[in-house]
């Protein structure tokens, strides 16, 4: 005679058989002790010392002791209207614009190589290529930069060996983006901008374009439509997510940025390094509190924008 | 025409001539070069060797979108960003043509597909069959003089697939143009094509009307692939007729029960809706069978009789 297995086992021994049960049970206990540590992290730790620091911009500062009066106003807000701090914000918003526009640009052959032809070996060599200088340190790389675009540096010396001084000074002559050399142009800062934020803008258009099938890039031709017009009315239209996806990582780390415009570029300030020089030397914590709002408000504008234009219909 | 993927031969040699109106089918099973057939035709794939002609002229070098062939792809391929009705007037914007016109044009070809005022849907709202629909509209509206169907019925599921085999086929007269329907149903091939072509491996077995093809096979493939026939052994078939050759022998050809018949015994049997099939030996040989569901069927294990007349055995060749 056979003996048939139990058709129903035993629970198993111990605090961890019985606690998988019991997740089994109820999955809400699950994502709450799953969801738990990160939500109160983010909530708490996170989201608390913001709101602090957006209601530091609501106080302001005794211009006579320095010290900080603790009563609601718009006073600060208002400070941020003054023609040096308006500049200061615009030539933040135009650089960041100017950069996301170029790694869109630059970014979108690459990830559509990677994702439409790119396999195997190749693949793999896109993201190593991609990823690698993430993993070098962030200083490293634009000291690097401000070697590279220095007067002594190798990009002036290729164009000197090329003939091309005249190109490079013609460049650099052009107002207010020109300069000295280029490490001290604002030409320099986007260089170094739009190298160091590139990944962020490849990685995801290349997500989405990989969900493009390609059955639909051969109705679009079968429909008769050559590659600018299956570009226009279909790969871009579907890979615009990405493209927003992107925009918005170079954008607000544009926005936010305050090393590299001090490194390399003018001395003019950005948005980043005016919210660090006034939290720290001038203890002007109500200002710099301010000028944190800005991106927040901007990248709020543009989110919704972007929803309008119908960016994540796709998604 | 010939399509190489490096050693893979996914096309070999093949030779088709497809005549203007016909209703043609490329049948075989999955990986037999049908549907690279079908590529090449519309211009997503050039042939490594050979020739492609449409209506005379010349088709290599030719991108697809200079191509007046339309597919309805496997997938439905419909654009995800955009409603029903863009889609199916997709081609016609892309030639120019007005957004009232095109519009007036999409519905029209909806209505044909029988999906009237589904233009302002997305194709996310749409059932697999509906989808099949607006893919086959948006193929027609633009009156292409060949259409490709790369198994437009396979997601589908078995009812809404036989209504759509009638469809198809009256709005293919109805339109009046050449279908070339690729398929690995043997089911689907027989009843819509006016001409079937059965591909194995890369190459072309047979090219013949469905009649042809199901009671001539000429090779162990055809026969066994379409319509699943008996295929017999040369030896067996000597001791029956006296020349050893590969034969074929449709099941529905076999009765059970006639006096004179081969004495066999029942191995199998199993109801499949209108027909029985029953699995039979003779001579240590198996064989199958089918009866009509509402003729008695003999227990699995009885000693019976099979008989068939000497026409329904059908002699071919011994190629795979």
């Amino acid at each position: 005679m056979t003996v048939l297995a139990p058709a129903i086992l035993p629970p198993g021994g111990g605090v961890l058989a019985r606690l998988s049960d019991l997740f089994w049970r109820r999955p809400s206990v699950l994502l709450a002790v799953l969801l738990g540590p990160p939500v109160l992290w983010l909530g708490v730790i996170y989201l608390g010392s913001l709101l602090a620091l957006l209601a530091q911009s609501f106080f302001s500062i005794d211009e006579f002791s320095g010290l900080i009066q603790y009563e609601w106003t718009l006073k600060t807000y208002g400070e941020l209207l003054h023609p040096a701090n308006l500049d200061i914000i615009l030539r933040t918003v135009l650089m960041a614009a100017t950069v996301t526009l170029a790694a869109a640009v630059i970014a979108f052959p690459i990830a559509y190589y990677a994702a439409r032809y790119a396999r195997g070996r190749w693949k793999a060599l896109f993201y190593l290529g991609i990823m690698l200088p993430l993993w070098s340190s962030y200083l490293v790389k634009v000291y690097a930069w401000k070697l590279i675009l220095a007067k002594e540096g190798i990009l002036n010396w290729i164009f000197a060996k090329l003939h091309m001084t005249w190109l490079l000074d013609a460049v650099l002559g052009i107002p207010v983006i020109g300069g000295n050399s280029l490490s001290v142009s604002y030409i320099g800062t986007f260089l170094v901008f739009l190298y160091v934020w590139l990944p962020f803008m490849i990685l995801p258009v290349q997500a989405a374009l990989e969900r493009v099938p390609v059955s639909l890039l051969e109705a679009s031709a079968d429909q008769g439509g050559g590659p600018r017009q299956t570009f226009r009315h279909v790969t871009f239209p579907l890979a615009l997510p990405g493209v927003i996806a992107g925009s918005i990582f170079t954008f607000s780390l544009t926005l936010g940025d305050y090393i590299i415009p001090q490194i390399v570029g003018s001395s003019r300030l950005f948005i980043g390094q005016a919210v660090y020089a006034h939290q720290g030397t001038a203890g002007n914590i109500p200002l710099a509190a301010a000028f944190t709002v800005v991106p927040i408000v901007i990248m709020g504008f543009y989110l919704w924008g972007a929803k309008r234009m119908g960016a994540f219909d796709a998604l | 025409m010939s399509r190489h993927y490096g050693d893979v031969r996914a096309v070999d040699s093949v030779d088709l001539e497809v005549g203007e109106g016909e209703f043609f089918a490329l049948l075989g099973p999955s990986g037999s070069g049908k549907t690279t057939s079908l590529r090449l035709i519309a211009g997503f794939d050039q042939p490594t060797s050979g020739h492609i002609e449409i209506f005379g002229e010349t088709a290599e070098g030719v991108p697809p979108y200079r191509r007046n062939v339309n597919t309805v792809f496997q997938d439905y391929a419909l654009f995800p960003h955009m409603s029903v009705r863009d889609n199916v007037a997709y081609g016609l914007m892309i030639r120019g043509m007005g957004r009232k016109d095109r519009y007036l044009a999409a519905e029209d070809a909806l209505e044909m597909v029988r999906l009237p005022g589904y233009g302002d849907r997305p194709p996310s709202a749409l059932s697999g069959g509906q989808r099949q629909r607006v893919a086959l509209a948006r193929a027609i509206v633009n009156k292409p003089r060949v259409l490709l169907l790369d198994e437009p019925l396979g997601a589908l599921d078995l009812k809404l697939r036989e209504q759509m085999q009638e469809e198809l086929k009256s709005l293919q007269q109805a339109l009046d143009i050449t279908f070339i329907f690729v398929t690995h149903d043997q089911g689907e091939a027989l009843s819509m094509a006016d001409r079937v072509a059965v591909f194995n491996q890369g190459r072309i077995r047979q090219i013949g009307s469905p009649e042809d093809i199901y009671q001539r096979p000429r090779s162990r493939f055809v026969a066994d692939f379409v319509g699943s026939s008996n295929v017999l052994e040369p030896s067996f078939v000597k001791d029956l007729t006296g020349t050893g050759t590969w034969a074929s022998l449709r099941p529905e050809a076999i009765r059970i029960g006639d006096e004179d018949g081969h004495p066999a015994t029942v191995v199998s049997r199993s109801y499949t809706g209108a027909m029985n099939r029953i699995g039979l030996e003779i001579r240590g040989v198996r064989l199958t069978a089918t009866v009509p569901a509402d003729v008695p069927v003999p227990a699995v294990g009885a000693s019976v009789t099979a008989s068939w007349d000497a026409a329904a055995l059908h002699v071919m060749g011994a190629d795979a």
